[in-house]
């Protein structure tokens, strides 16, 4: 479990100058809270196990995880279509457990775009203006400029069926959008597009994001995807958030095992802790051989840990301040940029090594054992 | 431009689409191959019977067949004038014939169906008519005074018609008279059209009705998680698997005069023991049956419609500020309207030819025009006048699907 405080984060500047109306600070930095949230569909199992969550006002946060972690039913429970079994969900300092899904004014995006297939864009666009009671004029302008803000005008006209998977979703997006609410929520919008697409979308969601200001619940178990885009990042497991932090922390700085292996490749190694120095352990692998490594979330000495390296902090050859060890290599990938060697190190046949393809760098056989290293501090200990 | 005049051509040289088409049409004559049993099969047992059976009701060549030389004579009479000697001598020669090859009894039965009560004037005249000599017309009105009624000659020119619209003209209560002219039947005669109007009301109440209680118990049964709904779904499918006659009659057991329903009043104080109510063998038992045993018919295609709706649409609606009832009308019904449109027209074009459950429980003003087809096929042998009737019923619903189409859409019908 991890307790969160609301992070400052540039560009959200926009977004204070946009909202005048409410000056108080924690009113800004507390715009969604989740307090001791619990969640049960069957009465015997939790989904969501005590969440406790603070996003600030024009944040992009994004929950990250393996399909049923609880992160979708997270994002239901803001959004009012599930309720919470026990605790409270504040939106602007208000308790929302009890306000009906449509009083709740939050925008939502959902997998399959969810676009009414008997209406054309432009009915499926002022639809949320029409329950609003909104004039026809007023309306048609608000239309128009939602469409512009996703590059589609001159589709109102278009059914839903008539139009790509990725037009498609900028209507999604833009009827999210057309009737100005606070807070919009993203239930895995860019699932359905090909990569490619998906990649430019991401980019396009990301700034619209940065210049209207809003505030963006994003739902995701596309750790790319997640990085590229959030502000901050939730990562969910067993309906537990992992770890909250922003995207270069998540990588670099892993607190758990769970996280290290389900953020970008991960190398893992398991050992015993020899002995405990300040910030420094020494670990024993179980074939006896030893190495350094940062302390962060391990048990006392005598206590079993596992090690988390990234493939390309670790080097090929001996380097005098680091640990040293072999590896035979097992499988080499040639992916152009770089190459990618599997090794086995300390009895981990999948440790992998990636190695940037540079002028006269050094080239492995399969079946050759090579030395690698890798500094203390590249190397975390984390939870068994 | 260039295609026209240099056609692409296929690799051993023949053009294209002439090749196209030789590929094609082999896998045609497979395809049609494969249906040609059941094709076969319903043209002879159902297309053959019914196309046969529907022409009797313009077609009836009886009279003509067995009384060719009066059917002549009959023929070149205006059917106003006093009837000639010519047409006497006819007569008698037919009957003589008619006589001895034992069909009097068929041209009697088709004569009578024109003027009732002169079955026997036939049958009792051909008996003495090889003993009568002529002048024919004064031998055949001393043995009947009812040859020398001029009713009795227009009935049998009528009857004489090959190609008749006597009999469709009798199915929506018009007559049809012997020099041509086509007269509405006396008020107390016209049942054809009440039934019609009835069948056609009953059939609206019904399909409505089960519109009404369909359509909840199909959304429940898309909302519910599969297993409740798998179990639901059984018990609407439980009658499917009863016989319709049980089904039927256990309506009698319920609201019979002493039945369940009646006692319940009762108990309730609802109504009086002495003064029950008559909710069977009348309109209302026909409705009540009817809309039972069809509601399945509506609940399936709704159903089916329904599930296939993700419930994202209701909760985008929602989201974006729609109150329950505005994402409910604005944006799920619209796409159960195919499931509505499909189950609307199957209940209703059942209901409009149903016959065993009125039959049953209907009865006196709880009958439908199918009774009294059925009755003219059993019980009166009239099977000219059943297939006339037939015929407009069939028209009547070729109509409504024609009008269907234009409101709703035929396209627009969706049955899973």
């Amino acid at each position: 479990m991890v307790e969160v405080s609301a992070v400052e984060i540039s560009g959200v500047d926009k977004a204070k100058e946009r909202r005048k109306t409410l000056s108080d600070a924690s009113e800004k930095s507390e715009f969604v809270v989740f307090e001791r949230v619990q969640k049960s569909y069957d009465g015997e199992t939790l989904v969501v196990k005590d969440l406790n969550l603070t996003m600030a006002r024009g944040e992009f946060l994004t929950l990250l995880g393996p399909s049923g972690s609880g992160k979708t039913t997270c994002l239901m429970m803001l959004a009012g279509f599930e309720t919470a079994t026990h605790g409270d969900i504040f939106l602007a300092g208000r308790p929302i457990n009890n306000i009906p899904p449509y009083k709740r004014g939050i925008g939502m995006v959902f997998q399959n775009y969810a676009l009414f297939p008997h209406m054309t864009v432009g009915e499926n666009l002022s639809f949320p203006l029409e329950v609003r009671k909104l004039g026809k004029s007023e309306r048609e302008e608000k239309v128009k400029k939602a469409l512009d803000m996703v590059k589609m005008v001159g589709f109102e006209k278009r059914r839903p069926a008539q139009l790509s998977g990725g037009q498609q979703q900028r209507i999604a997006l833009a009827r999210a959008l057309v009737f100005e609410p606070e807070l919009i929520l993203m239930d895995e919008p860019l699932g359905a597009l090909d990569k490619q697409l998906r990649e430019h979308m991401q980019f396009e969601i990301k700034h619209l994001h940065e210049r209207l200001g809003i505030t963006v619940v994003y739902v995701t178990h596309d750790q790319s995807e997640a990085l590229t885009m959030s502000d901050r990042i939730a990562v969910f497991n067993d309906g537990v958030i992992q770890q909250l932090s922003n995207p270069d922390d998540l990588y670099e700085r892993p607190e758990n095992a769970f996280v290290a292996q389900f953020i970008g490749e991960n190398n893992r190694l398991k050992g015993t802790i020899e002995s405990l120095n300040g910030k420094i352990v020494h670990v024993a692998f179980d074939d006896g051989c030893q190495s350094k490594a940062l302390a962060v979330n391990c048990g006392g000495k005598g206590s079993r840990t596992t090690l988390s390296i990234r493939p390309e902090r670790v080097a090929l050859g001996w380097d005098e301040e680091s640990n040293t060890t072999r590896g035979e290599v097992l499988e080499l990938t040639y992916l152009g940029d770089h190459i990618r060697y599997r090794m086995n190190v300390h009895g981990n046949p999948d440790f992998v090594l990636r190695l940037p393809n540079t002028s006269g760098h050094a080239e492995l056989a399969v079946g050759e054992s090579a030395k690698i290293s890798w500094k203390s501090e590249d190397c975390r200990a984390l939870d068994p | 431009m260039s295609d026209s005049v240099n056609p692409i051509l296929a690799a051993d040289g023949t053009p294209l689409k002439k090749k196209l088409g030789q590929a094609l049409f082999r896998s045609r004559v497979q395809a049609f191959g494969l249906v040609v049993p059941l094709l076969a099969f319903v043209i002879v047992s159902f297309i053959v019977p019914i196309v046969v059976l529907l022409w009797q009701g313009i077609h009836d060549s009886r009279y003509a067949e067995l009384m060719p030389g009066s059917t002549l004579a009959l023929s070149k009479w205006d059917g106003i004038t006093e009837p000639t000697e010519e047409m006497y001598s006819a007569l008698v020669a037919d009957l003589i014939e008619a006589r001895k090859q034992k069909t009097i009894g068929k041209v009697a039965t088709r004569v009578n169906r024109e003027l009732s009560g002169t079955r026997s004037l036939f049958t009792s005249t051909a008996r003495r008519a090889a003993r009568l000599a002529a002048p024919y017309k004064d031998a055949l009105v001393e043995v009947n005074v009812a040859w020398g009624e001029i009713e009795t000659w227009q009935a049998m020119k009528v009857a004489s018609r090959v190609y008749t619209p006597g009999y469709l003209l009798a199915a929506l209560d018009f007559s049809l008279s012997a020099d041509g002219t086509v007269t509405r039947k006396p008020e107390n005669r016209r049942i054809h059209i009440k039934l019609f109007l009835r069948t056609l009301e009953i059939s609206v109440v019904v399909t409505v009705a089960c519109l009404f209680l369909g359509y909840p118990i199909a959304y429940l049964l898309s909302s519910l998680p599969l297993r409740t709904s798998n179990i639901l779904l059984i018990l609407v499918l439980l009658p499917f698997w009863t016989s319709l006659l049980v089904r039927t009659t256990s309506w009698i057991a319920m609201l019979q005069a002493q039945g369940v329903m009646n006692d319940l009043f009762v108990a309730f104080g609802i109504t009086g023991d002495d003064d029950r109510f008559s909710l069977i063998y009348n309109k209302t038992g026909t409705l009540i049956a009817m809309t039972h045993i069809l509601l399945p018919f509506m609940i399936l295609p709704l159903y089916s419609v329904m599930k296939a709706i993700p419930p994202s649409y209701v909760r985008a609606a929602k989201s974006m500020g729609a109150t329950d009832w505005t994402a409910f009308w604005r944006v799920y019904f619209p796409q159960s309207v195919p499931g509505i449109g499909a189950g609307v027209l199957l209940v209703f074009i059942l209901a409009i030819g149903y016959y065993i459950t009125p039959a049953l429980v209907g009865g006196q003003d709880g009958q439908m025009i199918s009774n009294i087809i059925d009755f003219h096929m059993r019980k009166s042998l009239n099977w000219n006048l059943a297939a006339a009737i037939g015929l407009v019923l069939l028209v009547i619903i070729l109509a409504l699907f024609w009008i269907y189409d234009r409101i709703v859409g035929i396209d627009n019908l969706k049955l899973g």
